[in-house]
């Protein structure tokens, strides 16, 4: 095993364990607003260091640019959803304190 | 047992378990998410069979596009206040869906056993035949030349069922806007995520059909790409939808099959029906793709829109 092998095997296991923690949250955590913060915190960082382990095994340059590219646009789609689901939330819920119709 | 045994045995589960909570959930949401899972299950065993043309397709087209199209559907439903029915069908009915399907299990079973063990079917046949047909990507040689037609029925086929979207206009709204107008703020973060990521999703699109003359990709795949991108601008509140009296509009939807039959009509002069001229075989082959994406992606974001509700 090589070194880059031992990096990529530690990392994806740490962003494994940020994905289960993530899931964890998701089903134990007490309101939707902290439920959704776990889900798309944790496995924002999950998926991070899943690239990033992965990248070592990546010969070509533009084979990490594509991984770097995978990870930017997942971290902007989950977080801007997340905005707009929490958003679309305090509309609905009855312990929402403001409520901003326009989404 | 090795680890790859594992993988697949693993995701063979998981594709089962997602298909039998979206048939036998008792909510349509629930039923509808699990769906998508299955789609996006699916892709993956078509990337572990080095499938990866059709694991794109599938993860684009299967759990993408038609998950939005269910979702939209029942949203509508929802709006229009039709209640959920949640008694189960009748018995005989039951029986007869469950035997239709167990047969054609067993069919494809059957099927699948009866393939001689250790052939490579054509594939020796389409490489060595690909050689002067322009394309490197074995996929898109088949798509676009060996079996034209199929690609060019499918094409049609989507622009039909647009047609048919369309013709459920109510006569006053007749050339008017498709889908509901949007309210975005326009300082919030649909705003912002709408004017970031068109850029890239063009770029990726573009990218994704020019690749597929050589490595997995292609116009179906590119087309859904835009085809979001598309969406996304509309739902932020950017641009609203064409109305469809546009001609700019009909003219792009067509311009693809449309280029692929009138080519394939020409193809007569060189033998038959939708042949090419070997050494025009690469520029034409490029041509129909690049023409046909567009036309896909219109047609697939025109269907997620739905029927026209608001007078031109």
């Amino acid at each position: 095993m090589s070194v880059a092998d031992i990096l990529t095997v530690l990392l994806v296991s740490v962003g494994l364990v940020f994905f289960l923690a993530g899931s964890v949250g998701l089903l134990r955590f007490p309101d939707f607003h902290s439920r959704l913060h776990a889900l798309t915190k944790a496995d924002n960082l999950g998926l991070g260091l899943i690239a990033l382990g992965v990248a070592f095994q990546v010969a070509e340059p533009f084979g990490i640019v594509k991984l770097v590219l995978v990870w930017f646009l997942a971290v902007l789609a989950a977080a801007s959803v997340a905005q707009l689901i929490a958003r679309s939330a305090l509309d609905r819920l009855p312990d929402g304190k403001e409520a901003d119709k326009r989404g | 047992m090795s680890a790859a045994f594992l993988l697949d045995a693993g995701l063979c589960l998981l594709i089962l378990a997602a298909a039998l909570l979206a048939m036998a959930g008792r909510d349509l949401f629930g039923a509808i998410a699990f769906f998508i899972v299955y789609g996006i299950m699916i892709a993956l065993a078509w990337v572990r069979l080095e499938a990866v043309d059709v694991a794109l397709a599938e993860a684009a087209i299967g759990a993408g596009l038609t998950g939005v199209l269910l979702i939209g559907a029942w949203a509508m439903l929802n709006r229009l206040g039709v209640p959920e029915d949640h008694k189960p069908a009748a018995g005989w009915l039951r029986l007869v869906a469950g035997s239709a399907s167990g047969a054609i299990t067993i069919i494809l079973v059957a099927a699948v056993m009866a393939l001689p063990a250790g052939r490579e079917g054509l594939a020796p046949m389409v490489a060595e035949e690909l050689a002067d047909h322009g394309v490197s990507n074995p996929v898109t040689g088949v798509l676009l030349d060996f079996r034209a037609y199929d690609t060019l029925m499918e094409s049609i086929v989507l622009v039909v069922a647009l047609v048919a979207v369309w013709a459920l206009t109510p006569p006053a709204v007749w050339g008017g806007v498709p889908g509901l107008r949007q309210h975005t703020r326009p300082d919030g973060v649909l705003a912002m995520f709408g004017r970031l990521l068109p850029p890239i999703g063009l770029v990726v699109g573009v990218y994704l059909v020019w690749a597929g003359s050589s490595q997995p990709g292609g116009a179906f795949q590119a087309g859904t790409v835009l085809a979001a991108v598309w969406l996304l601008v509309v739902m932020a509140g950017i641009h609203d939808e064409p109305p469809v009296s546009s001609r700019l509009l009909r003219t792009v939807l067509v311009a693809g099959p449309a280029l692929f039959l009138a080519i394939g009509i020409a193809g007569l002069g060189v033998g038959a029906l939708l042949a090419y001229p070997a050494e025009y075989a690469y520029a034409l082959i490029l041509l129909i793709e690049f023409t046909l994406t567009f036309s896909i992606a219109a047609t697939l974001a025109l269907l997620v829109a739905g029927r026209v509700r608001r007078a031109p």
